[in-house]
């Protein structure tokens, strides 16, 4: 899925309300309607839109369907930040060790 | 700071990167903080401008900035606790834009553990990514858009597999 749908998809400000409430943790769909000011069946289909997108996924407790958020954007996030803190520390360790002049504990 | 997440969270709302760097401790932290001009990486920088300066400020409730070329200042955030030459801990407020959020709370923590005189383990954390929230998507879509900032990528791609 392409960005495009998924900023689409959080244009929208009852779904950026429904990634909101989600980042607490996985909720059914009643609960999350209740807390919303639209009935069950926009909330419903606004889910069924994130996602296509990807942006949440559905798990199931017993017989109750959960709505969570989907890590892989997290994990992406998380990837990159990974990648650019390996970087400017290892450019971090070049300046120390290229100039040991200075103090000595 | 906010409450206490489990070592499972953090796994996937925190990066933790590690360094040893051949020199004291003092030395080490004087380099991270003092230095930071010397050894962040030029293009990762905020503003409009090509970056001047990056500064971190040396105390408790500094500011941490960039200054452009032409004079203009971009805050990322700012220290919260400044402690050396053991630990300092940042405030990064910098979206998922690329831009800078006053509203937005995450923390980078970075620890210097002397290995003898001559040899210190910085350890570095930057937890609560799940603020990040939505931005946590319009990264991504930075990430895919060809006006984003691919030759950012590249670089980091290489470094990650040259290091």
């Amino acid at each position: 899925m392409g960005y495009q749908a998924t900023l689409e998809v959080l244009a929208d400000p009852t779904r950026r309300s429904i990634v909101e409430r989600l980042h607490a943790g996985p909720l059914p769909v009643g609960v999350l309607a209740a807390d919303l000011p639209v009935s069950r069946p926009a909330v419903s289909k606004h889910l069924r839109l994130m996602k296509d997108a990807g942006v949440v996924r559905m798990t199931a407790d017993g017989t109750r369907h959960l709505y969570e958020l989907d890590l892989r954007t997290l994990d992406e996030v998380r990837r990159y930040l990974d990648g650019f803190w390996e970087a400017s520390l290892a450019s971090f360790k070049d300046a120390a060790e290229s100039t040991t002049k200075g103090r000595t504990s | 700071m906010s409450s206490s997440s489990t070592a499972a969270d953090e796994t996937t709302t925190a990066v933790h990167r590690s360094i040893a760097v051949e020199v004291g401790q003092e030395r080490a932290f004087e380099v991270f903080t003092e230095g930071f001009d010397s050894w962040w990486i030029r293009s990762h920088h905020i503003g409009a401008a090509e970056m001047d300066t990056a500064v971190i400020e040396p105390r408790s409730g500094g500011r941490w900035y960039e200054r452009g070329v032409d004079g203009t200042e971009c805050d990322w955030g700012y220290v919260i606790a400044w402690e050396p030459p053991e630990r300092l801990v940042l405030v990064w407020q910098i979206n998922g834009q690329w831009q800078f959020d006053p509203a937005l709370v995450t923390e980078v923590e970075v620890t210097f553990r002397p290995d003898g005189d001559a040899r210190t383990h910085v350890d570095l954390v930057h937890r609560h990514l799940e603020r990040l929230g939505d931005a946590a998507t319009q990264i991504r879509t930075v990430f895919e858009s060809e006006a984003g900032w691919p030759g950012l990528l590249q670089r980091f791609a290489a470094s990650a597999e040259s290091a």
